[in-house]
């Protein structure tokens, strides 16, 4: 394995990116919008989202669905409070996902459907590099941004919410252990899914925008799990998460296993 | 002394579907040259060069690059060679520094070798002033130098180079036209030059071989391939117009004069008379002829059969 190819396919690839406005702006706007300005608002007015009339019907769907040491421990708690946990703790845990999804997807789909579009693959394949090696570049392209953008939302989110909160809770609440297995444990599989998609999706077609809006059906996974949450159909324990984060780094390995197969620049310039 | 072998091929083909790319090609290249590959759309030129490269594997036959294998040792093979695309395929959000760097690392060419040659480039092939803006607004003949550029960063003893004035006016032809003649000149380099530009591959070349639906249907140096392929000779006479017309009968009579046409533009004193003649041999005699007939003749110029004569020729359109 040439890392030296590697890394400087992987600094091309970032270069393209941030110098790509129509890439870079919607990258870093949503993770503030979602993780910053949303939550800072919520986690501010969720007092009064508690006092809304019919509130106390939709979180009781909620609470009715976490064991009942998790129900003990709101009965101790105010409303405000128990409405600030439920919003910032577990609402948003599954929307935080679609962060890594999002970053990762973003830049596969520069990575491997911009570059068939930008017909940069014909020079790039008569270099010495293997097809091994191209591959883990452009992974790693997309992968190791989307960790490091996770990260920074995962910390700016925390310091958001704590001090918007901090009127109704008086203590930092943020983050629990349940975030930390999603941060650490679910978030990295599932920026793996966005990228695995898209590299699905790239070998099809040969337009960035194309694959990107193909690919947005990744947060699929996501917005089930949004949903199961909020019916109350299920609760994101920590046990849970677990087990989604394991699927996720299957689907992960299936879909990598997959890859390194189609991937080789025979068939790939066969089909430009 | 046998000259060094550097590409071999026997037999080579490709197929894509039903359409053979590269149908049964059996070519030897040498160490120095500059050889042409030379072919209308479509021929199979760009393949042949994938092949070569180890990017695209072979359906049936064999090539040799070095002496290796380019399907099984594509990496090895490309480590030496440089090709330049059809499409200059350079990242145009990156600068000309850019490009030429990653590509270096990509090649592994030693870090501190990469700064030093990347500047000698650059002044060479007059880039150096913009070199640290975005290729994108780079011209066409701007772009197509810093691709040249690119190819040579890893100082490749083989270079392939795929169309290199396609779409370039005639001065960045020119100029590119000088930066091969160049590389050809210094002994270091074996070039393998695809086009379909006849003059070019006449200009550059010293051996050529013309490929027809994947097939090598002629192989020589220019002049070889004109004469072997080309036994007429094309002729080509200025006559004083007023007195044309029995010279032009005494042209059209004689044995060994075909397709004779004539062309008298109105208010011009003497036209132009073309014909093919199948034997040089019949040159004087048709002179004498003329100038009997009371032709006045101002130019009478045999002309030196071209790679296009050639050409043409092998594709039918012309009967000599
Ligand atoms: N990836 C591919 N899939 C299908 N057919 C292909 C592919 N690549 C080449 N061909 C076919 O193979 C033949 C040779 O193509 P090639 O590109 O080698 O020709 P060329 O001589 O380089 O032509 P041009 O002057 O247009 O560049 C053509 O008929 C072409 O359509
Ligand atoms: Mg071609």
């Amino acid at each position: 394995m040439n890392w030296r190819a590697i890394q400087a396919l992987a600094r091309r690839d970032l270069l393209v990116v941030l110098r790509s406005k129509g890439i870079l702006i919607p990258m870093i706007v949503l993770p503030v919008i979602m993780m910053v300005l949303l939550p800072g608002g919520i986690a501010l007015f969720a007092p009064a989202i508690a006092d809304a009339p019919g509130a106390d019907a939709d979180f009781e769907m909620m609470l009715q669905a976490m064991p009942p040491e998790q129900q003990a421990r709101y009965a101790a708690m105010s409303l405000d409070q128990v409405m600030v946990e439920l919003l910032v703790l577990h609402f948003f845990a599954p929307m935080f996902l679609i962060i890594p999804l999002m970053v990762a997807s973003t830049i596969a789909a520069n990575s491997f459907a911009g570059e068939k579009e930008r017909k940069t693959l014909e020079a790039l394949i008569y270099t010495p590099t293997t097809d091994t090696e191209l591959l883990v570049g452009k992974l790693l392209t997309a992968w190791i941004p989307a960790l490091a953008v996770t990260l920074v939302s995962f910390v700016l989110y925390g310091v958001v919410v704590n001090a918007a909160a901090w009127p109704t809770m008086g203590r930092v609440f943020f983050p629990n252990l349940m975030w930390m297995v999603l941060v650490i444990w679910v978030a990295p599989p599932a920026a793996g899914l966005g990228l695995s998609a898209m590299i699905l999706v790239s070998a099809k077609t040969n337009s960035f925008q194309e694959a990107y809006q193909i690919g947005s059906v990744v947060v699929l996974p996501v917005v089930l799990l949004l949903l199961g949450q909020v019916s109350g159909v299920m609760y994101l324990s920590i046990g849970v998460l677990v087990i989604v984060g394991l699927v996720f780094w299957l689907i992960d390995a299936a879909i990598l296993w997959y890859s390194a197969r189609i991937f080789h620049r025979d068939e790939m310039i066969a089909r430009l | 002394m046998t000259p060094h072998l550097i590409i071999t091929t026997d037999n080579l083909t490709r197929r894509f579907g039903e359409t053979v790319a590269v149908d049964g090609l059996t070519l030897a290249i040498e160490a120095g040259e500059v050889f042409g590959i030379l072919g209308h759309n479509g021929a199979g030129k760009t393949t042949t060069v994938r092949l070569l490269n180890g990017v695209l594997g072979v359906d049936a036959g064999s090539a040799r690059v070095f002496g290796l294998d380019p399907t099984r040792e594509g990496v090895a093979v490309r480590r030496r060679t440089g090709v330049l695309t059809e499409t200059p395929a350079l990242d145009e959000k990156l600068t000309a520094h850019e490009n030429l760097h990653i590509y270096a690392q990509f090649y592994d060419v030693p870090a501190a070798e990469i700064a030093p040659r990347a500047r000698q480039l650059l002044r060479d092939f007059e880039l150096d002033e913009r070199a640290a803006e975005p290729v994108g607004g780079y011209s066409k003949g701007m772009k197509q130098r810093l691709a040249l550029a690119r190819t040579l960063i890893h100082q490749p003893e083989l270079i392939f180079l795929d169309e290199p004035t396609g779409g370039l006016d005639p001065v960045a032809t020119r100029r590119v036209h000088d930066l091969i003649r160049r590389l050809s000149h210094d002994g270091q380099h074996t070039v393998v030059l695809c086009t379909h530009n006849l003059a070019e591959a006449q200009k550059l070349c010293s051996r050529v071989a013309v490929m027809e639906q994947g097939r090598a249907v002629a192989l020589g140096t220019p002049a070889e391939l004109a004469r072997s392929l080309w036994k007429g000779v094309r002729l080509e006479i200025e006559l004083e117009a007023a007195t044309a017309a029995t010279a032009l009968d005494a042209l059209k009579r004689h044995a060994q004069a075909r397709q004779v046409t004539w062309d008298a533009p109105a208010d011009e004193p003497t036209g132009r008379a073309s014909l093919w003649v199948s034997e040089p041999a019949a040159l004087p005699d048709l002179l004498a002829a003329l100038v009997h007939a009371g032709g006045r003749v101002y130019r009478f110029a045999p002309q030196e059969p071209t790679l296009e004569d050639v050409y043409f020729a092998l594709h039918e359109e012309v009967v000599p």
